[in-house]
């Protein structure tokens, strides 16, 4: 099994495969997305390392580039030159001496406003000769040949006397000094738009206020031996920022709770009512919508026995029986989705998977006429009806659909392994391994795995008619590679058999019909969820860091 | 019209008050919901009828166990509604019995019952009052026990209000040692549970944090039950911890917090316990922060100061947590009294030990000035905590040098001494003089001016030694190198005969700082000539007095060195030698002295030949000749061919060289 998953993803049909493994890895690893679940790492990446380019030539990194040291220039004031013992240790003596031989690294990227409260570690290896080390932010072009703090847009905590410099060359008193085995913690407040310090594991208090947004994590060292290693939220922190992010999340859980509303927006029972109600209307639970009118006193806008049309082909897509509710919508509303092939292309591919699932087995046999009288029967009735094996099944699904199906660079000839045409990437022996999940009849089971490998050359077809887009590729190759294995339950791509799969389908569906019928596609409570999230993107957009403690599930849970 | 119905509610009353005197069940009934209903939320209506005396009758119809339930019930919540109402309300209602009528309901009445709800219910009322009856609940183990198995099983209500009866009653080692035994402490312990995703609610756990604390306050043995009580998985300290985190309620981590460092000082939890460093000591001090309310404020630094009060490690910490400094002189700035107190004591508890940390102090913006200001406070309590704070300040030689002179601190200082002060500010307050009298000081110049003196006299006729001793060191200190008309002035104020008195004791303490003080008094040359010219009698009989008295009695060597450390003083002025040769048995003292096994005796007594045998000056062969007579001489040539004393040899050859015609 573990041999054939791994022939499937070197044929590139294992995208999911990939994935998923991807994901196991970095649940465990990945400590920073559980710190920031809110941050949308596509748009707004975390800084997780100290950037190799963005520096002062001086400074020099190692480990992952976790690990910042001074090493002087190889020119010009810093330059550490060949020097005998003696003579070096009096050139370290000198160097760093001045403002001239300070040196920064910012981080690979600026701190995303959706962390909310954003926090890093500094533990200082060696505070080398004399240990003027800088912590802290930096905006992004500011001069790297400093410590940060002394310019505009900077901010540091410095390690020799213990100051805070804000974007000045004076520092004003703030906390302890720090040397050689403390570690320092910066903690940036993206709500108050303020940052403090911590000191191993002890809070400082706030150093500064009123920060600008997008600033980096940096630090700056001046003399030669300074160290220090840095935790972006890889590991474990020494401070409790845990006990901070909770304050941080009942505060905004208050301050949405208490937010005060004028009167005439404060109407919520009407307002709940009519939700309630469109809602129960739109999914189609209709004698709940007529019950829940007559109680309330809402009106239904919409026809009943059309909202019950509705109903019935959402219980058929919900039941599995994706074929059946195809016809039902044909029939009902000619038209739609031969408007709509992309929405006839997910309704086929769910129609694949539930094949497999073998929910709809006797759907598909049931509704072979519709089928027949579909977009696909130029290619599709052929096959519906043939009984043949295998290779007939290639040689034809290959005669017709070669132009269409570059992708299937398999020989052809090969008789150990003949490619099933069509379906890229599925091999023909997938379909001696299916019969083991059937054991009845043989020949009926060969029939339906026919059936199945049918339906998925007028599908791949079909594909191939659609704009090329990654998603409807994608949603392809995982119902593909269902096929690959004996216990596709059991198999990483799984997860597509599930029942609730199948709401996403409906819902599509559902707001299709709703949409030709000259209605909402989406009912009023998910309009008002989808723009409440929409706005907390925006919200993260504009470097408002709330966006980051106001948790809309937990809020709509309640 | 108003008039009018005050008359008919005073009309009316009257019959149904009539009635709760009746035998019929039925009309008592009536009268009391009647009753019940006419005194709920009214304080008037409360007044009314207390004033009208049907509380014996309630408490009668309350504890009378024939009668029916509903009847008792009803009294009792009508007792309750009553202790609900003035603080004379309830004193009325206590004179007359009613704690105790309560408490002996409890004894019998059958757990989980409403008539027990609400018996607590009324208790609880009458315990938040101040001064609360904690008399009329007896340290009595089977009445204790129920109480805490009603705290650990009953309702809800019935467990909040026990276990604020209990908190108010907890106040000393006796209670603490006996709700201990009755398992008090596992009953706080499932209260202090906080269910995960529910939100913590301060009316159930801040009187199970209360109890706790009262418990645990300097009771090491309650301490040490409470460290190993557990709740389901989690042990107090733990409980605890969960309850100081940031997102709970401003007053259940202060009470928390309190917990902890009450048990930290109790000796359960050393000062390095992680809960005490990450737990306690960042809450306390976040509490103290600019955003919080005035009271939480004052009581997080109240407590923070206890913390803090002795471990030094811990006073570093908190001096650099989340800008504590900043905090405190802000709450300083508060109006009220327990603000100011609390953040003073806080101060002093911080600067105690560590001179970065008073500079820390020293520096934040203003304080002194607060300071100051507050010495002045009229309320007692704001006053004693700023000599406080300004005697943790006063440690420092810098601060006494510097910001202390600008601020004129003695001042007010002086002025709180001279105005009857309590035991304890009389206490702090001259331990800080006795830090501002040090010789480099430069208030001791205007302090003497302002009577400090006279003052400090006093304070050696205190019958408290810590405080005899307060005045002594500092007189002490004052003489330490002072100009002539000083020294002359103490020895005045004094008196002989309270020197006397002071030589004799029974601190050993003070015997010390007074040998010190003579001492002072008897240095350089020209001042001891000056004060034997004046007053040689007594100071002769007093060094005498002291000689002997010290040199005889079994005083530690240091005693007995300073009274050797005088006789070389006086031995070195030039009139004064003649007084010592008179007095022989104070020579053959020394004589004694130059053979003592004690090294330092040895010197101080080789410090006396010494000086009465220099040769320069008049008389001196009849004094040599004396003392050779004597024995001297024999001893120091001992002394030579001691091998013990070898570090003494230059001193014994130099005396011995004054000695040229005899050797």
């Amino acid at each position: 099994m573990k041999l054939r998953k791994s022939e499937m993803a070197a044929i590139g049909s294992g995208r999911g495969t990939m994935d998923s493994q991807n994901q196991v890895q970095s649940d465990t690893v990945d400590r920073l997305k559980l710190l920031y679940p809110n941050v949308n790492e596509e748009e707004t990446p975390l800084p997780r390392a100290w950037s190799t380019k963005d520096k002062f030539s001086y400074i020099g990194l190692s480990q992952n580039n976790l690990r910042v040291h001074y090493k002087g220039g190889t020119q010009g004031p810093g330059r550490r030159p060949h020097l005998p013992y003696l003579h070096l240790r009096l050139w370290m003596y000198r160097h760093g001496k001045t403002h001239r031989d300070a040196a920064s690294v910012r981080a690979t990227h600026p701190i995303p406003a959706a962390c909310g409260l954003y926090y890093f570690e500094v533990r200082i290896v060696s505070k080398g000769r004399d240990g003027y080390m800088g912590i802290g932010l930096s905006a992004h072009g500011v001069n790297m040949n400093r410590l940060p703090g002394w310019d505009k847009h900077s901010y540091g905590y410095h390690g020799d006397d213990g100051h805070s410099f804000c974007s000045s060359g004076t520092g004003q008193p703030y906390g302890p000094t720090f040397t050689t085995g403390d570690v320092i913690g910066c903690g940036v407040n993206l709500v108050d738009n303020t940052c403090f310090y911590t000191k191993n594991g002890h809070h400082l208090g706030i150093a500064f206020r009123g920060l600008p947004p997008n600033l980096y994590p940096t630090v700056g060292l001046q003399t030669p031996g300074e160290v220090v290693d840095t935790n972006f939220g890889q590991q474990p922190f020494v401070f409790d920022i845990e006990d901070m992010l909770k304050e941080l999340r009942a505060r905004t859980r208050v301050a949405i709770d208490e937010f005060p509303l004028p009167d005439e927006q404060g109407q919520w029972q009407q307002v709940l009512h009519r939700m309630v109600s469109t809602y129960l209307v739109h999914h189609g639970y209709c004698s709940t919508a007529q019950a829940f009118s007559r109680a309330t006193g809402q009106p239904i806008d919409e026809d009943i026995a059309s909202i019950k049309n509705r109903q019935r082909v959402s219980k058929l897509v919900l039941a599995g029986r994706v074929g059946e509710a195809v016809e039902t919508t044909r029939r009902l509303w000619p038209g739609l989705l031969e408007r709509d092939p992309d929405l006839l292309f997910l309704l086929k591919c769910r129609q694949f998977v539930e094949m497999v699932n073998g929910t709809d087995c006797e759907a598909s046999e049931d509704g072979a006429n519709g089928v027949a009288t579909s977009v696909i029967s130029h290619t599709g009735r052929p096959h519906k009806r043939s009984n043949g094996v295998a290779a007939d099944a290639a040689e034809e699904g290959g005669g017709r659909d070669v132009d269409m199906a570059p992708a299937a660079n398999g020989d052809h000839e090969d008789e150990a392994l003949p490619l099933v045409k069509g379906m890229p990437g599925v091999t023909a022996s997938v379909a001696a391994l299916l019969p083991d999940r059937f054991e009845a009849d043989a020949s009926s089971q060969r029939a339906s795995v026919e059936r199945m490998l049918a339906f998925g050359r007028e599908l791949y077809a079909m594909s191939q008619k659609l704009s090329q887009d990654l998603y409807h590729k994608s949603m392809l190759e995982d119902a593909f590679s269902l096929l690959a294995y004996s216990n596709p339950w059991d198999s990483p791509v799984g997860w597509q058999l599930e029942p609730v799969r199948r709401e996403a389908v409906c819902d599509a569906l559902n707001s299709a019909i709703l949409e030709s019928q000259g209605m909402q596609w989406s009912s009023p409570v998910e309009a008002c969820v989808s723009h409440a999230r929409s706005l907390l993107r925006r919200m993260s957009r504009a470097a408002l860091g709330a966006c980051a403690f106001a948790d809309l599930s937990a809020l709509l849970a309640r | 019209m108003q008039q009018f119905t005050v008359f008919m509610d005073i009309e009316s009353s009257r019959s149904y008050i009539d009635e709760l005197y009746s035998s019929d069940a039925v009309k008592v009934m009536e009268a009391l919901v009647t009753l019940k209903n006419s005194v709920i939320g009214s304080n008037r209506q409360k007044s009314s009828v207390i004033s009208q005396g049907v509380v014996p009758r309630l408490l009668q119809l309350m504890s009378e166990e024939s009668l029916d339930p509903n009847i008792r019930l009803e009294a009792t919540i009508t007792i309750g509604s009553l202790a609900k109402g003035t603080p004379e309300n309830i004193e009325s209602l206590i004179e007359k019995g009613t704690a105790t009528a309560l408490v002996e309901m409890l004894k019998t009445v059958p757990l989980g019952s409403k008539l027990a709800e609400a018996a607590l219910c009324a208790l609880r009322s009458i315990f938040s009052h101040k001064p609360a009856p904690v008399d009329a609940l007896p340290a009595d183990m089977r009445l204790l026990t129920r109480l805490t198995q009603i705290a650990r099983e009953d309702s809800q209500e019935a467990r909040t209000s026990v276990i604020r009866v209990l908190a108010v009653w907890c106040s000393g080692t006796v209670e603490q040692e006996a709700l201990t035994c009755a398992g008090a402490c596992s009953a706080a312990a499932a209260m202090l549970v906080v269910p995960p995703r529910s939100v913590p609610s301060p009316s159930r756990l801040v009187p199970a944090l209360e109890l706790l604390a009262a418990m645990c306050f300097k009771n090491p043995n309650v301490a040490q039950v409470a460290l190993n009580t557990r709740h389901g998985d989690k042990s107090i300290p733990e409980l605890l911890m969960c309850l100081v985190s940031r997102d709970k309620p401003l007053v259940v981590a202060l009470k928390a917090a309190k917990c902890l460092t009450f048990l930290q000082r109790a000796g359960a939890l050393p000062a390095d316990d992680s809960r005490i460093v990450f737990g306690a000591l960042p809450c306390l001090a976040r509490l103290c922060t600019k955003e919080n309310t005035e009271d939480i404020r004052a009581s997080a630094a109240e407590v923070l100061a206890y913390l803090t009060e002795v471990d030094t490690s811990l006073q570093r910490l908190a001096a650099i947590s989340n800008h504590l400094m900043s905090s405190l002189a802000d709450i300083v700035n508060c109006q009220s009294a327990a603000a100011k107190q609390g953040a003073f004591k806080c101060f002093a508890s911080l600067g105690a030990n560590d001179e970065d940390i008073r500079k820390m102090i020293i520096e934040t913006h203003g304080l002194m000035v607060h300071v100051v200001n507050g010495l002045n406070n009229p309320d007692p309590c704001v006053s004693l905590a700023a000599v406080r704070c300004l005697h943790s300040l006063s440690r420092s030689v810098q601060q006494l040098r510097t910001t202390f002179q600008d601020h004129a601190v003695w001042k007010p200082l002086m002025q709180l001494l001279n105005d009857s002060p309590g035991p304890e500010l009389l206490n702090v307050g001259s331990s800080t003089l006795c830090n501002l009298l040090l010789e480099f000081s430069p208030a001791k110049e205007p302090m003497l001016d302002q009577g400090a003196v006279e003052m400090l006299c006093n304070l050696t006729k205190m019958s408290d030694p810590a405080l005899r001793l307060n005045g002594i060191w500092a007189l002490m200190n004052m003489a330490f190198q002072a100009e002539q008309k000083v020294k002359q002035r103490i020895l005045c104020c004094l008196g002989t005969e309270q020197m006397f008195r002071l030589l004799g004791d029974s601190d050993t303490r003070v015997i010390m700082k007074m040998l010190g003080l003579l001492r002072n008094l008897l240095s350089t040359r020209q001042h001891i000539d000056a004060i034997m010219s004046e007053y040689s009698s007594q100071v002769m009989q007093l060094v005498r007095q002291a000689v002997i008295v010290v040199l005889e009695g079994s005083y530690p060597a240091e005693v007995k060195e300073q009274a050797l450390c005088i006789l070389g003083n006086i031995g070195d002025g030039e009139k004064s030698k003649d007084l010592i040769m008179a007095n022989e048995d104070v020579l053959r003292k020394l004589v004694d002295y130059l053979a003592h096994p004690e090294s330092k005796l040895q010197e101080a007594a080789l410090f006396v030949a010494g000086n009465l045998v220099w040769r320069g000056e008049a008389g001196a062969a009849a004094r040599q000749q004396r003392l050779a007579d004597l024995g001297v001489l024999r001893a120091l040539k001992l002394l030579r061919a001691s091998h013990h004393a070898a570090h003494l040899h230059d001193k014994v050859k130099t005396a011995l060289a004054q000695f040229n015609e005899f050797t």
